[in-house]
């Protein structure tokens, strides 16, 4: 069946983006998650929605009023935390609920739900153009680029952000490269699991990774394989019983989770009763 | 040749004066014991030395250097700030923290040989590998050492370095100390609550309560009764209006 499924065109996208954004979401995710800012890709990805409902009205390239808009975002709400004393979960929950809210107003305002802007909310892996698809691998070969140029000094900031200042790091400016960085990877994986999953991949595969109780480079790792893994795994689940290929991955990532964690759970528990013994 | 001059500084946070025309100068070599009760402006003098309290008046020279005017000299500084909780499941080697620590490449030695030659001289080479989560306290303080000098520092602050680190931890961490001042020429500037150790390491003392109380050889300090007596006293009432703010909380 493996053969059978890269006979297809739209399977070869499908799973060149989806590698493509599993890698990107993983890399960028484990920052996030040690900066306790899980939830700030989901964030992004609504506020996506709505430049997205912007570009499908005014019939531009989606992805890019998409892209504009959560950059623009990302950058206000990070203004937003550093000038004024709001907690930060509650900037993640303003930018989260104006961007859907965007979205609703101008779906209502042309005429309903349109099928294009169904598909970024649920995912279309399965439905990803060829422009899509060079979309996706350019957005997604930049942002790798720069967290590797960047690597040192991003883990310092998550690390340490005032030992970072001392040794002369402009926190600021890494700061904002961040959540540009940050949004790219929330617009780019809407098209593989849709707006409403997409925290699922920058999330799922890291706090798994961490489990192993590794260090920075081989945690972004063992992330990135769990991420490609399930990906993969979903899209051909999907494909072989006909099932929605966003729910397929996120539930694979789950499961993998799940295992991950029984399996440190039975290992900890030998050692407790050997060490009875 | 001086390391650090300090001229008329002076901070407020908010309308309260915290550091009042703050005057002393720490010559290269000195291993300068700064003390002071709770309070006393020692965080938010190193703060400003440090660059990351702009706010301040006076003028700050290091090496010669205005730091207002040249940010190039931080590069010459080693840090390290008062112990605070490291995140204990955060995913990172001994050797990746110290890695940190390093600004730009050097021609002679590889970013590797560096990690290991700071691993050694805070004597934790066997435990480059393990996650720094793994390591005692005491060893996670030699790290962040560790991570300071592999960038050859001229100059080391740190801050009460060795609160909350077991008798035994304290000690080799105080001749780790004085290691990096003789043998290394690291000219050091380390905060302390602790009396004993200051009297027998610093070659200087700094006595600071939010003005400079005293600045001098080690000894002249510890066998002026006066002093002592004034120290003590103005620590007494530190630690009481402490006590008194935590009761009413």
């Amino acid at each position: 069946m493996a053969l059978e499924i890269l006979e297809f065109g739209f399977m070869q996208r499908a799973l060149i983006a989806g590698v493509a954004v599993a890698i990107t979401t993983s890399v960028i995710g484990l920052f996030l998650v040690l900066r306790r800012n899980s939830l700030f890709g989901d964030a992004l990805s609504h506020v996506a929605f709505g430049g997205i409902a912007v570009g499908l009205a005014a019939n531009v390239y989606p992805l890019w009023t998409g892209l504009a808009l959560s950059i623009l975002g990302a950058l206000g709400i990070t203004k937003l935390r550093q000038s004024a004393r709001i907690p930060a979960d509650a900037t993640v929950a303003i930018l989260l609920s104006s961007g859907l809210a965007l979205g609703i107003l101008i779906v209502s305002a042309s005429g309903g739900f349109t099928l294009d802007l169904f598909s970024f909310l649920f995912g279309s892996i399965l439905l990803v153009s060829v422009a899509d698809t060079m979309a996706i691998l350019a957005m997604a070969g930049a942002v790798l680029a720069i967290v590797i140029v960047l690597y040192k000094k991003l883990v310092y900031i998550t690390f340490d952000e005032e030992q970072a200042r001392v040794s002369g790091l402009r926190i600021s400016a890494l700061n904002y490269l961040f959540v540009v960085l940050a949004s790219v990877t929330a617009v780019v994986s809407m098209r593989l699991v849709g707006i409403l999953l997409v925290s699922a991949l920058i999330v799922i595969p890291n706090v798994t990774a961490l489990l192993f109780g590794r260090g920075f480079k081989k945690t972004a790792l063992i992330s990135v394989g769990i991420s490609i893994f399930s990906v993969v795994t979903g899209i051909a689940i999907s494909f072989a019983f006909n099932l929605a290929p966003a729910g397929a991955i996120v539930l694979v990532s789950t499961a993998t989770f799940l295992a991950v964690l029984a399996a440190r759970h039975s290992a900890r528990k030998q050692l407790e009763e050997q060490a009875k013994a | 040749m001086r390391a650090v001059e300090l001229e008329n500084v002076s901070f407020a946070y908010g309308g309260t004066l915290v550091l009042d025309n703050v005057t002393f100068a720490v010559n290269e070599g000195d291993l300068l014991g700064m003390i002071g009760p709770n309070g006393a402006g020692k965080t938010t003098l190193f703060s400003c030395m440090l660059g990351l309290l702009g706010g301040y008046s006076g003028t700050i020279r290091i090496f010669g250097e205005d730091i207002k005017k040249n940010g190039r000299v931080f590069s010459r500084i080693g840090y390290i700030p008062q112990r605070k909780a490291i995140d204990q499941d955060f995913p990172a080697t001994v050797q990746e923290i110290v890695s940190l620590g390093i600004a730009g490449p050097r021609k002679e030695k590889s970013d590797k040989e560096r990690i290991a030659i700071a691993l050694e001289t805070v004597g934790l080479s066997e435990v480059g590998h393990r996650r720094i989560g793994e390591l005692s306290g005491g060893q996670q303080q030699r790290v962040l050492i560790a991570k300071a000098v592999v960038n050859d520092p001229e100059l080391l602050i740190l801050d009460e370095p060795a609160t909350g680190i077991d008798l035994e931890t304290q000690n080799r961490f105080y001749a780790l100390l004085k290691k990096l001042n003789q043998e290394s020429k690291i000219t050091i500037i380390w905060s302390s609550h602790d009396l004993d150790a200051v009297s027998k390491l610093a070659s200087i003392v700094a006595c600071i309560n939010r003005s400079m109380f005293f600045h001098g050889e080690t000894h002249e300090f510890f066998e002026n009764p006066d002093l002592l007596k004034a120290y003590s006293e103005a620590s007494m009432q530190a630690h009481m209006h402490l006590h008194d703010h935590h009761h009413h909380h």
